[in-house]
């Protein structure tokens, strides 16, 4: 069954989308990621337009974000102050990212830097996983219990000036590295459609020492209005949000999520991080290929818009 | 006098292939100009999403024709349909550090996003290139006229170029080369291909008429295309009322998001 997708303007198998969702929403729910490092690249492959990829991408974050917020909102473990900071910084990374977006549009490089990003994110995140995981693996084997880690208390972002109190995190920080995080993951939501969980959770934990309690649930808080906003802004200047789109990928993506979470509570980390740590690199190597191949025809043309 | 010679040549099997109603003497009513008139059904086509493309037929006719000219097939008719207009940028990708990317990239101003022609022959074999040309009548003879500073002078042939390549291969621009067709000595009818993308808005049904190569007469006609139907309704959404749209999908991820968590809560 086909179903038509008004804004990326080509025929699509709803049952395509339907099993990417889910299979997304599957591994989301398993691994606690928001799912948009990978949905976005796979629309890529699947032909839909990254300009569309990432703006739907984005919309789609939203919805498998609200409801694990909601459940650290209940629990308390979501820092509303920290949150609301990080969240400046988040909003105004996503409208510098949506202006940087639109500008490579225009000259026509947009399809090259969203892969080049992803290409970037997704061999680094996948080889320090498989690397994380792999010495994981080892350890267990060798039945050696976790090293505790007692890190230092204090880096070079303590000594920043412009300090806050924290008071849920029990934390004294400067706001400068909080606004500054937020800003860059702002930026990536906006160019590649992702939440930036996967970044702003360790940068977080190691870099600002904020309490892991209080980490995924103000993390999640964050992501929630920045994807919420750069899919506004998306729909407002480059009208490439695709609702249909949205709607087959987000509905597939919650249910698979549920199923995700309940498999992801009995089996083993190790080999289950492992796992998704080769289909990170997998997708990386594939969108490292699609730049490197010669394409069918060098040319290309695009209606509307004045370059250079 | 190379062209009358061919005709002279052609004659004989012309005559064959037209069937002559009246042998008129040579000249006669030369004096009185060809007029030239066409129509369709309907100034508007509603196109649903499910379209795959259709044949748009135009029926016109000729007025004041001489009998003699008819029958010796020296009239050509060429109908285009002429899409609405836009800037068009072609780019052109070259590997760098082993990537391909795009490189050189050229604007040209104000071309119809769509162009579909039909005609009683090859239209260069109707008129020469410069005039066709000077009326912008056919694929190869459309205006490309390229914006702003241009630093490689030879590079917009090889862009032309690929611009016509580009828009054959999609569909968007077409050609029929026998899609006029004369049904009398002086009622034609035209047979344009409507691309399954034809873009909506107002298009442009031109009708050209030939007498022994040279554009003796047109007539222009709008016609607009106007998609219907839920996905159509959407597109409209997404581009006249952004800010609502964008606001419609955040809603529709807070309910799904939300309503998942409420239908699967574990309690």
């Amino acid at each position: 069954m086909t179903v038509y997708l008004p804004i990326a303007e080509l025929s699509v198998n709803i049952f395509i989308i339907l099993g990417m969702g889910a299979a997304v929403g599957f591994l989301s729910g398993m691994f606690g990621v928001g799912g948009g490092f990978l949905i976005t690249p796979l629309l890529i492959f699947y032909n839909i337009p990254p300009v569309v990829a990432v703006a739907t991408g984005a919309n789609q974050v939203v919805a498998s974000s609200i409801s694990g917020a909601i459940t650290h909102f209940r629990r308390g473990t979501l820092d509303m102050k920290l949150g609301s900071v990080l969240l400046i910084g988040g909003l105004a990374g996503a409208t510098a990212g949506v202006w940087v977006f639109s500008w490579l549009r225009r000259i026509g490089q947009l399809d090259l830097f969203i892969s080049l990003l992803y290409v970037v994110l997704l061999s680094s995140i996948g080889a320090l996983m498989l690397q994380e995981s792999v010495r994981a693996m080892r350890r267990a084997k060798n039945n050696n219990p976790l090293p505790i880690k007692r890190p230092g208390q204090h880096n070079w972002v303590h000594r920043l000036p412009l300090k806050m109190r924290f008071k849920k995190s029990k934390i004294y920080l400067s706001a400068i590295p909080v606004v500054g995080l937020g800003f860059g993951i702002g930026v990536l939501t906006s160019i590649m459609g992702v939440g930036g969980g996967f970044i702003m959770v360790p940068a977080m934990i190691y870099l600002l020492r904020i309490p892991t309690s209080v980490v995924v649930g103000t993390s999640l808080f964050q992501i929630i209005f920045v994807t919420a906003y750069t899919t506004m802004v998306q729909a407002a200047t480059n009208y490439s949000v695709d609702i249909v789109l949205a709607t087959i990928l987000m509905v597939a993506g919650v249910i698979g999520a549920q199923y995700g979470v309940r498999v992801g509570q009995k089996l083993r980390g190790e080999q289950l991080r492992a796992l998704l740590a080769l289909l990170v690199l997998a997708v990386g190597i594939r969108l490292a290929i699609g730049l490197i191949v010669t394409p069918n025809d060098v040319y290309s043309v695009a209606v509307g818009g004045m370059s250079y | 006098m190379r062209r009358f010679l061919r005709t002279a040549l052609l004659l004989p099997f012309l005559a064959l292939a037209f069937p002559v109603e009246a042998q008129v003497p040579f000249g006669q009513a030369s004096g009185v100009k060809e007029g030239l008139e066409i129509g369709t059904s309907t100034s508007e086509i509603a196109i649903a999403s499910d379209f795959r493309g259709a044949d748009l037929t135009i029926f016109g006719a000729l007025t004041n024709a001489d009998e003699l000219f008819l029958a010796i097939g020296q009239y050509d008719v060429v109908v285009t349909l002429e899409g609405p207009k836009d800037y068009a940028t072609v780019r052109k990708k070259e590997r760098v550090f082993g990537i391909w990317m795009n490189t050189e990239g050229l604007t040209f101003e104000q071309v119809p996003e769509s162009y579909s022609l039909a005609s009683t022959r090859m239209i260069d074999s109707i008129d020469e290139a410069p005039s066709l040309n000077n009326i912008g009548v056919g694929i190869d003879h459309l205006a490309l006229n390229p914006v702003g500073y241009i630093p490689d002078s030879g590079m917009i042939g090889e862009f032309r170029d690929a611009y016509r390549r580009l828009k054959l291969s999609n569909g968007l621009y077409q050609r029929d080369t026998s899609g006029v067709r004369f049904v009398s000595s002086s009622l034609f009818r035209a047979s344009l291909k409507l691309p399954a993308n034809i873009p909506d808005g107002m298009h442009m049904v031109r009708a050209y008429l030939f007498k022994s190569g040279q554009l003796i007469n047109q007539r222009e006609m709008p016609l607009r295309v106007v998609k219907t139907g839920i996905e159509q309704a959407i597109t409209d959404a997404a581009h006249d009322r952004p800010l609502a749209y964008g606001f419609l999908c955040v809603l529709i991820a807070i309910i799904t998001g939300w309503g998942a968590s409420i239908v699967f809560r574990k309690d």
